[in-house]
């Protein structure tokens, strides 16, 4: 099983890498200390950095701006839970265009490049963080054409709805490639946003999980897995914690 | 000119399962062994630690864990006349690197073959006659039988501390377990793993239709356990993060838990890491390995001299190097000659999603092999006098995966991706939602191959490895058959709304990610003219290079590979041990 002096170090090391302190007050640290000291020589834990208000670290102030509107379409706000901007997923999305995965370090971008079969998956040799920014330019560009150059932020839901399913059945192009394929990968990384753990930046208190009811976190169902059938309720944790460790 | 190692008396490409095995048997023999793996070390409580194991972004969207594609990938085309284009995005070909390989992220399912997977083609030709073949098919027997391998099943899973229940011990039919496979000699060495409501609403089906529902045999532990080589094992938490992801719990079968904590402790064996074997080097005559060449972290090239090579670098790479050593003569489609590349397959996949009312299925409890299936439409355990096809599936239903990014397009066909709608359904989807996935055997068809591919190539420059394939009418009937057959398992089950799925009805496609079950390509078997190597695994060509891998199977049984792989390297080692040590040279004469 894991040591216990592990698991304190790696989260340490987790809140330092990630720096998504949004999600975790400061203030925290009395309320855990002692019972759960942060490194063997410290009884509290290591103070975090305030990051609000977020800085963009890849998208403009307007593409932020655009891609949060897109993310209240994919996932609205509504009775069951928050919106996809407030989750936080433009600010996941920066994250991630502006590390590794914008820079597409684990794919392959080699040439050369030539279009192919659909069974053959896409060709585009550009990373994500360079689709992102040709998407959004042309997203802009075909609302401008379609609204008397208004901002898709400014439009009523109705109509971001409706610029979105056309943008969905492919009708504009980003680079060789139609809409299609750059709307795919915004229902992609939004929803990855409103569900992957906070530590990422989105899924603020957890909502996405609490939507669907997915514990997170947990890797321990053995006092549960017999409760076959029932609606167990359990309450989510993720990687850093959870609220309910930090009671106000 | 290369740098130079001393030379060892094994040199192993790959540490996956099956380059730890082998290490394992060749360095307890006392041969002094050189293992050369791609990726890094990885260790069970220091690179999967429970506390950041559980991100599902990072390991199962990301699947960080895997060889990046910028390392290598495969190209695809659908058939010879097609120009094959490179897979730029994860997809269906899922490669391990790293101490371990895709052990150390696989699922656990922990098959052994039927006895008909291994002689498929002599029992078809007796029982239903060689017409059933469609035109193309290129079944042949494997030169091995479950009997000759069932040993090295049985030490398989000792040292991976399998969790199952026996169907038939020395022909003794045990109820509850699966009652068609081959018969073995004990029971696994954990009892099965708990049970989940999934589990129990498959049996309510299979009772319906009068199918024998069993656990499927896992690479979870169901309690603790200390394997042959004393290494211990804790009891499973049913975390449910187990495919592509690492276990730092001690429970998942892999060879970092089961086998490297002892192998790394012999002064016999080095792993050398973060290097990439170019090549096996041949003497000029092509006859003999002299070792392999490997480009280290830094970029340098290395010479490990040996007097065996064993290839294990799984079965898409095994072929590769094959083809770039020169080791075997390469399928040629037009003439239908040469071996390596020849009879590649992979898993006729078919099934049905099911959605259920009023249910909890606390989908979020599991583990990669935690799963309830029947075996009765697998292979050859049904009368086919009256198909058109030969094989089948295993059907199975798996309590795992139900995490929220994964699960986000489980929900009915038609709803939705976006907006409120989608929301809502997904909300109701979540608890109610599962599938019956038939895992299907795939026969090897003479369009379907491997070969090198003319344009595009690895971060080294050398030419990437091209897949031609597409489904043959043999999978198209067997994936129909398979789909009608989880249709009514779906209703059997009481499932409110049952939704058909016959991948095999359009053309395959890698992006579909249906199963990472590829086979074949350098097959074993009696004739070298029809197979790579023959039944222990041995070159050919190069009676001192032995390939081990999926890379060796005729054909696909309808299951998971790995057990296969498992049983057939231990096999081999016991050849080297036993016969090729004392006479090295070709192991069977013609
Ligand atoms: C997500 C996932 C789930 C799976 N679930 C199951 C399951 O439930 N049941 C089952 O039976 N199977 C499953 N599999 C398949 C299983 O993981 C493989 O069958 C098994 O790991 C193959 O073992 P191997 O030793 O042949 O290859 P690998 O484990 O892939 O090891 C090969 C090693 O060789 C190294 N290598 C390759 N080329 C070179 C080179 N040129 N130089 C140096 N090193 C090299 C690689 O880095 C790698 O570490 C799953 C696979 C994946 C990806």
């Amino acid at each position: 099983m894991t040591s216990p002096i592990l698991r304190r170090d790696l989260l340490g090391t987790a809140a330092a890498l990630v720096g998504t302190a949004a999600t975790l007050p400061a203030a925290e640290a009395a309320q855990i200390s002692g019972s759960l000291p942060w490194s063997p020589s410290e009884g509290t834990p290591p103070p975090v950095e305030p990051t609000q208000p977020y800085t963009w670290e890849f998208f403009t102030a307007d593409e932020a701006a655009l891609v949060g509107a897109i993310a209240d379409r994919i996932i609205p706000a509504d009775d069951l839970s928050i919106g996809g901007k407030e989750a936080g997923c433009a600010v996941f999305i920066d994250k991630q265009l502006a590390g590794n995965y914008g820079k597409g370090t684990n794919y392959y971008l080699k040439g050369p490049y030539r279009p192919g079969t659909p069974q053959q998956g896409p060709q585009t040799l550009e990373t994500f963080a360079q689709r992102y920014r040709e998407g959004l330019a042309a997203l802009v560009a075909f609302c401008a054409s379609k609204h008397g150059g208004a901002a898709f932020t400014t439009l009523s839901a109705a109509d971001q709805d409706a610029l979105l399913h056309e943008m969905e059945a492919g009708a504009f192009y980003t680079g060789p490639v139609t809409s299609t394929a750059f709307f795919n990968q915004l229902i992609q990384n939004v929803r990855e946003g409103y569900f992957a753990d906070p530590i990422y930046g989105g899924n603020k208190d957890m909502a996405g999980w609490k939507l669907i009811g997915f514990p997170g976190a947990r890797y321990d169902y053995r006092d549960v897995i017999g409760r076959r059938g029932e609606k167990l309720d359990l309450e989510p944790v993720g990687l850093m914690g959870r609220p309910g460790w930090n009671p106000a | 000119m290369a740098l130079k190692r001393p030379k060892a008396d094994a040199v192993i490409i790959g540490l996956g399962w099956a380059g730890s095995l082998m290490a394992n048997e060749l360095t307890m023999a006392g041969l002094n062994v050189v293992a050369i793996e791609r990726g890094g070390w990885r260790d069970t409580s220091t690179d999967f630690p429970t506390s950041m194991d559980t991100d599902e972004l990072r390991y199962a969207t990301r699947r960080e864990l895997l060889q990046p594609l910028s390392v290598e990938t495969m190209s695809f085309r659908n058939n010879p006349g097609q120009q094959a284009r490179p897979l730029r995005d994860f997809n269906t070909y899922q490669f391990g690197w790293g101490a371990g390989g895709a052990g150390s992220h696989w699922n656990g399912m922990t098959w052994r073959f039927l006895p008909n997977d291994f002689q498929t083609y002599s029992n078809t030709v007796a029982k239903y006659g060689k017409g059933r073949f469609v035109t193309g098919l290129t079944v042949q027997d494997w030169g091995v039988t479950y009997d000759d391998l069932e040993p090295f099943y049985d030490k398989f899973e000792r040292y991976a501390g399998t969790s199952g229940k026996a169907g038939n011990i020395k022909g003794v039919i045990q109820p509850g377990g699966n009652v068609f496979e081959g018969a073995r000699q004990r029971d696994y060495p954990l009892p099965p793993l708990e049970r989940t409501r999934a589990a129990e609403l498959f049996d309510i089906g299979a009772k319906e239709l009068g199918l024998h529902s069993f656990p499927v045999p896992a690479g979870n532990t169901s309690g603790a356990y200390v394997n042959p080589l004393g290494i211990h094992m804790a009891p499973c938490t049913y975390c449910g993060y187990c495919e592509f992801f690492g276990c730092g719990n001690w429970s998942k079968s892999s060879p970092n838990a089961c086998i490297l904590p002892a192998l790394i402790q012999r002064p016999n064996f080095t792993v050398i890491t973060e290097s990439e074997v170019m090549k096996v080097n041949l003497t000029p005559d092509k006859k003999m390995a002299t070792g392999v060449t490997y480009i280290d972290k830094q970029g340098r090239e290395w010479e490990q001299p040996a007097d065996i090579v064993v290839i294990s670098a799984y079965q898409m790479d095994n072929v590769r190097l094959m083809l770039l050593s020169g080791i075997g003569k390469p399928y040629d489609r037009a003439s239908l000659t040469g071996v390596v590349g020849r009879n590649y397959a992979n898993q006729t996949v078919s099934g049905a999603g099911v959605f259920f009312e009023n249910e909890n299925l606390n989908p979020f409890i599991g583990a990669g092999a935690l799963a309830q299936s029947a075996d009765d439409y697998n292979s050859d355990n049904f009368d086919h006098a009256k198909l058109d096809f030969i094989g089948g599936a295993n059907m199975l239903i798996h309590s795992t995966n139900g995490r929220p990014i994964g699960s986000a397009n489980v929900v009915p066909p038609g709803t939705p991706r976006w907006g409120s709608e989608w929301k809502k359904t997904y909300k109701d989807s979540y608890q109610v939602g599962n599938s019956i996935y038939n895992q299907g055997n795939s026969y090897p068809h003479e369009d379907v191959f491997l070969d090198l591919d003319p344009t595009y190539t690895d971060r080294f420059g050398r030419p990437l490895l091209r897949v031609t394939f597409d489904w043959n009418e043999n999978d198209k009937r067997s994936g129909h058959f398979m789909a009608d057959r989880a249709v009514e398992f779906g209703h059997a089950m009481n499932a409110k709304m049952v939704f058909r799925n016959e991948p095999t009805a359009k053309h395959f496609s890698p992006m579909d990610n249906l199963s990472s079950h590829t086979t074949g390509g350098a097959i074993m078997g009696d004739d070298p003219m029809t197979s790579a190597v023959n039944r222990y695994l041995q070159s050919w060509d190069v009676p001192n290079t032995f390939v081990c891998g999926a890379s060796a199977f005729a054909n696909n049984g309808g299951y998971n590979p790995t057990g296969t792989v498992g049983a057939l390297t231990l096999w081999a080692a016991e050849a080297i041990k036993t016969k090729y040590l004392k006479s090295p040279g070709a192991l069977v004469s013609l």
